[in-house]
């Protein structure tokens, strides 16, 4: 190290803020966590268990879960993967709506009580905050959620023009965590509807300018379980992670299943 | 990470929380219950109109039990549950139909709610007064 005073550091390009870095200076604060717990080896019934932990600022629902988990209680099962609001694993339901565990910051919520934490609506409890996904996907599959191309394969990839892309791009961004079907009141009580998720990647490839199979998806989804099922509540909307128009996106599969009809 | 306290008495009552959903959620069930309001009103009107087929006195006797208060205010009820289905159900046939439809839902829901006030004001202002008021 040379006693030479350096040169000082050019300005940050990025916004520090004033209060600086060091974990010390997050605010922390005590939550408590109140969890539907379903334990099939001990109980058939479900009840509320309740915990009391000390997060930070920066903490996240998932944080205090595993928190307890790892710190408190072994036996609290979840999922999670990523934990970045990317693979979808950890929809739940948190103060009365799905949402993200991972993508759901501690402070934005009201810590004045409980947090309360449920599995997902809809889809039989497994353990705790585990559901059977099983139903999700099946109707996932039925609408058949790949390309399905009739011509002959290109050398090189398929070209679309920015219009024909922009066409369908909100639907894209769909991660399959269920959070949109386990938020809508119809397929809570009738688990036969295809539900949100499905009819969102269902558009995503009838929208789809490369795709040949839109009408067979159409065929599928006109059915009494099909679109016709969705009451347009907006549930799913508001509950997409993602930002998804899954109404919207809903109500467009509609369309096209009229326009077809006649 | 600081020392964690439990608070280990599992609370073995209590359900789960009713799902917290927003405007388009409480249209929806507003427009269930009135739907079935509805419905029963259509059961007993069909069976009352029916009547005259049998006697217009019995057709008479039957209607004139409706002319009290309980049933002035129930008018009023009935009014207010067809109204808010009837605007409500043009709401959901414009998000199906109309482009913009699910962009504005919750607009077209405040207009839904601002016409069905002014409606049933209106409305009870003149039954009431014709039911309590005299003639």
């Amino acid at each position: 190290m040379s006693t030479v005073t350096e040169a000082a550091e050019p300005a940050s390009k990025v916004d520090l803020g004033t209060q600086g870095g060091g974990s010390g200076e997050i605010q922390s604060f005590d939550v408590t966590l109140k969890v539907r717990r379903y334990l099939p080896e001990t109980s058939e019934e479900s009840y509320w268990d309740e915990w009391t932990v000390t997060m930070y600022g920066t903490d996240r629902v998932l944080d205090a879960l595993h928190k307890v988990k790892w710190e408190i209680d072994g036996t609290l099962s979840f999922r999670r993967s990523c934990a970045h609001g990317i693979c979808g694993s950890d929809a739940m339901r948190i103060n009365g709506r799905n949402r993200l565990a991972c993508k759901t910051l501690l402070k934005d919520l009201d810590l004045s009580k409980p947090i309360l934490v449920e599995p997902i609506k809809g889809l039989p409890v497994e353990k705790d905050l585990i559901v059977d996904m099983d139903p999700f996907f099946q109707s996932y599959r039925e609408i058949m959620p790949f390309l399905i191309n009739k011509g002959p394969e290109p050398t090189k990839e398929r070209l679309q023009s920015q219009e024909d892309r922009a066409r369908y791009d909100d639907t894209t961004k769909c991660i399959l965590c269920a959070a949109c079907t386990s938020s809508c009141p119809v397929f809570w009580t009738d688990g036969q509807y295809f539900g949100p998720a499905a009819i969102v990647n269902a558009h995503r490839f009838i929208f789809d300018s490369r795709d040949d199979a839109g009408d067979l998806r159409l065929e599928v989804l006109n059915d009494k379980e099909g679109v016709w099922r969705c009451r347009t509540t907006f549930n799913c909307s508001e509950a997409c992670p993602r930002g998804i128009q899954v109404t919207k996106a809903i109500a467009e599969v509609k369309q096209a299943v009229l326009n077809r009809t006649f | 990470m600081s020392i964690a306290t439990t608070a280990q008495a599992p609370a073995k009552s209590g359900r789960g929380t009713l799902y917290r959903g927003n405007e388009g959620m409480w249209s929806w069930v507003g427009h269930r219950i009135t739907g079935v309001v509805i419905f029963f009103f259509l059961l007993v009107h069909v069976l009352d109109t029916a009547l005259v087929r049998v006697s217009p006195e019995a057709y008479d006797a039957v209607i004139g039990t409706y002319q009290n208060p309980v049933m002035a205010v129930g008018e009023v009820g009935l009014v207010a549950a067809i109204v808010f289905h009837a605007f409500n159900g043009l709401r959901i046939i414009l998000v199906d139909f109309w482009k913009g439809g699910t962009k504005y839902h919750k607009q077209m829901l405040w207009a839904v709610l601002i016409l069905w006030v002014v409606t049933i004001a209106a409305f009870s202002i003149r039954h009431l007064s014709l039911a309590f008021g005299g003639h």
